[in-house]
């Protein structure tokens, strides 16, 4: 019987040694783990995997590839619905979304598809250079994309295989989005598997510019009104980090999780022999916040050998990282003080940072979203000694887009406002991914890209 | 990359530049800065834009050589180029979104100290072209110290302190104000301060009995210049803004200065750090 195979185990490196260093957490599978994991997949009727899927990849018919061995047909397959495999493979919360749905994991483990989708994607760009790049019929028309993130990505590779001339339009010096800037190397390898996939990106044609703010350099209207673009997509992303608007907050050595990723992935602070930019740790520092991002900081922080805390106001059940992020950071040796609260910052008499004050607190009744609201345990004050405190609290919208273009309505949120297919308020311009829904995830950008690219396609052809 | 297309000395380690970046220049309005990345290797550090030619397509900037990457940027010559510059940065001079009318009725003051009389430049040179004409003071320590003299009195009315005689009134920027203001009575709707942080400071405490509207430029630390890492944070009235897209001008009379200018010094031990390791690697591999 198939699926009495035990889930086979994905290779790691030891935690006591990746602690201190960038290099990839998980191995992956090689190619004999990969086909015997495939063999576990029950090929349900009615594969409730797809369903749980933001793009609905067709994952039973991936799988079967693999189980023959075929392991081009299977990245065929992934391609149909995904345009980055290698970085969704890695990244994608699948406990939640199909693994979480596997009907094998009702009474043991899921099918690893999550780790399969790695292998296969990274198996193909190993092998790309075999494939030839198909021959592509211009159409004429021109699409302006603001943003190189996963929602430019996916949107800009879909409407080159259409024909459409496409160029993208990054405000940062390397492409990439919170690819480059925010997820670090150990959990997503820059140079072997994102610039590997832009550069699958470039060979259909699309050209990336960087170094150009969308509402700065040139705006929205000037594109569509004095380039000649017919559409504009826009992918900006997430926009300004928030704080918690507690005292102390301005000391020196707090900063947000943004600054924090950014100076270490973007301008390579981790390498200091061979990047100018700076990074300040300390002896110790407090994470607080309990999303994928405050993992990322706190791991970090963790490998640049400072001793690290997560500070989370809600139980451990509650956390919105990703299960495995939660376990690799407890390998890793990263304290969780859960419930527990900031209340304010304790600098020293030149304003640096020496300690964080806390409170202790309880869950109570559930709140109208469901989750149990903490509430805080009067006289539990406690201080936590640091020298340094990132908050990683989430991100509110950037106004630059929105307040330089014409026509372009933004919602309660500061979100820009967009159907289910992308289409926005102002005619010819669509937007997708963070920009839209506020900070969700890579796999969620990209679907928005990719339902936009259809929309864009419709619409430029509707108006000939 | 930007190709360099012009480089002149101004005064001791201060250089102005001409950068080919068609596209901020044609966007490029007074207050507005750039950042800028020598090298694959530099940090992004935010300049402030010393002149626009939409026509040539150039962007001029102007740098004084205090740490590691300022010193990149200033080591090269015409021909080579910088790997990034990206902008037009941050809001522009709140008076570019004027009306005329009421533009030419208004009496300005704009004070420049030492660098800080560059991107004084654009703004001034913007009122001249458009019927404003202003008093501007230029400081600096001493004679030799002065930038952009001639270019200045081309488009308004210059008054130089120096704080040892050399040049002009002998003493800070802010007693010649109060000579101005006090003793020949001027008035003024609105003053303009950009320089160094203590004296834009000392330049507030200055107009703050006189009632006098004052805009200052703050040069805060920044990673990315575009709002996402917040490493800008300054207090305004007791609120924290950003200085690259809700400034970076802001009302002075609002401003912690005192904040801002430890913030500014956040990364300074580690700069020193990085210097001395770099010395010290000169030292081994070097010959």
């Amino acid at each position: 019987m198939a699926n009495k195979i035990p889930r086979v185990a994905v290779r790691e490196q030891d935690p006591k040694v990746r602690a201190t260093n960038f290099e990839e957490v998980c191995y992956g599978y090689n190619q004999e783990e990969a086909l015997l994991e495939a063999t576990r997949c029950l090929n349900c009727k009615n594969p409730r995997c797809v369903a749980a899927c933001p793009v609905n990849i067709h994952i039973p018919d991936f799988i079967h590839h693999l189980t023959e061995g075929d392991i081009r047909g299977a990245a065929d397959v992934i391609h149909l619905d995904s345009s980055l495999p290698s970085i969704c493979g890695r990244v994608c919360p699948q406990e939640s979304q199909c693994e979480g749905s596997c009907v094998l994991g009702i009474k043991g483990e899921p099918v690893a598809i999550g780790k399969l989708e790695r292998f296969v994607g990274d198996w193909y760009l190993e092998h790309s250079n075999e494939v030839e790049a198909p021959t592509i019929e211009p159409n004429g028309k021109r699409v302006a994309i603001v943003g190189s993130g996963p929602a430019g990505l996916a949107c800009a590779s879909d409407l080159a295989k259409m024909g459409y001339k496409v160029d993208v339009f990054e405000a940062l010096h390397r492409l990439g989005g919170v690819l480059s800037y925010g997820i670090p190397e150990f959990r997503l390898p820059k140079d072997r598997v994102v610039a590997h996939e832009i550069n699958e990106v470039k060979k259909l044609g699309v050209k990336f510019e960087t170094d150009v703010i969308i509402g700065r350099t040139m705006t929205i209207d000037s594109l569509l009104d004095n380039e000649g673009y017919d559409a504009v997509f826009v992918g900006s992303g997430a926009g300004l980090p928030r704080f918690m608007g507690i005292e102390g907050e301005n000391l020196n050595g707090v900063l947000s999780a943004n600054e924090f990723l950014t100076r270490v992935n973007l301008m390579g602070a981790w390498d200091p022999k061979h990047n100018d930019t700076p990074v300040y740790v300390g002896r110790k520092v407090v994470v607080v916040g309990g999303g994928n991002v405050a993992m990322d900081a706190v791991r970090t922080a963790k490998r640049l050998g400072a001793e690290a805390v997560i500070v989370y106001r809600r139980g451990e059940a509650e956390l919105p990282a990703r299960k495995e992020e939660v376990h690799h950071a407890k390998e890793e040796g990263i304290e969780f003080r859960m419930l527990t609260n900031p209340t304010h910052i304790l600098g020293t008499d030149d304003g640096w940072v020496k300690g964080i004050n806390c409170v202790e607190m309880e869950l109570g009744e559930p709140d109208a979203s469901g989750r149990r609201s903490p509430v805080e345990k009067a006289g539990s004050d406690f201080i936590i000694d640091c020298d340094v405190v990132i908050m990683a609290l989430g991100t509110s919208p950037n106004p630059l887009i929105a307040s330089t273009t014409g026509g372009l309505n933004i919602n309660r949120r500061g979100c820009i406002e967009a159907d289910e297919v992308g289409a926005t308020s102002r005619e010819g311009v669509f937007a997708g991914g963070d920009a839209v829904t506020g900070a969700a995830t890579v796999i969620l950008a990209m679907g928005a890209g990719r339902k936009a690219a259809k929309a864009i396609d419709e619409y430029i052809k509707a108006k000939k | 990359m930007f190709k360099i297309v012009e480089k002149r000395k101004l005064a001791e380690n201060i250089y102005e530049m001409k950068i080919a970046a068609e596209r901020v220049a044609r966007a490029a309005l007074p207050g507005q800065f750039v950042i800028v990345r020598s090298d694959e290797s530099s940090e992004r550090i935010p300049l402030t834009i010393a002149d626009y030619d939409v026509e040539a397509g150039t962007v001029t900037i102007v740098t004084q050589t205090i740490g590691h990457s300022t010193k990149k940027i200033c080591s090269l010559e015409v021909g080579d180029c910088l790997a990034d510059f990206a902008g037009p940065l941050g809001r522009p001079s709140e008076f570019v979104h004027m009306p005329l009318e009421e533009l030419r009725s208004r009496k300005y003051l704009f004070v420049a100290g030492g660098v800080g009389t560059a991107p004084v430049y654009p703004q001034v040179k913007w009122l001249h072209k458009h019927g404003v004409e202003c008093d501007v003071i230029i400081g600096a320590k001493t004679k030799d110290m002065l930038i952009y003299i001639d270019e200045m009195r081309k488009v308004g009315n210059v008054h130089i302190a120096t704080d040892d005689g050399t040049e002009g009134f002998k003493g800070m920027v802010t007693a010649l104000m109060k000579e101005l203001v006090e003793g020949e009575g001027r008035k003024y709707d609105e003053c303009v301060c950009i320089g160094p942080m203590i004296m834009m400071k000392f330049v507030c405490l200055t107009t703050l009995p006189w009632n006098m509207q004052t805009t200052v430029s703050l040069n805060a630390l920044m990673v990315d210049g575009t709002g996402m890492c917040g490493a800008c944070r300054v207090s305004v009235g007791g609120k924290t803004l950003f200085t690259c897209v809700d400034g970076p001008e802001f009302d002075g009379h609002k401003v912690d200065f005192d904040e801002a200018m430890r913030r500014q010094a956040m990364y300074k031990n580690q700069e020193r750090l990085d210097n001395d390791n770099r010395e010290h690697k000169c030292k081994c591999y070097g010959e």
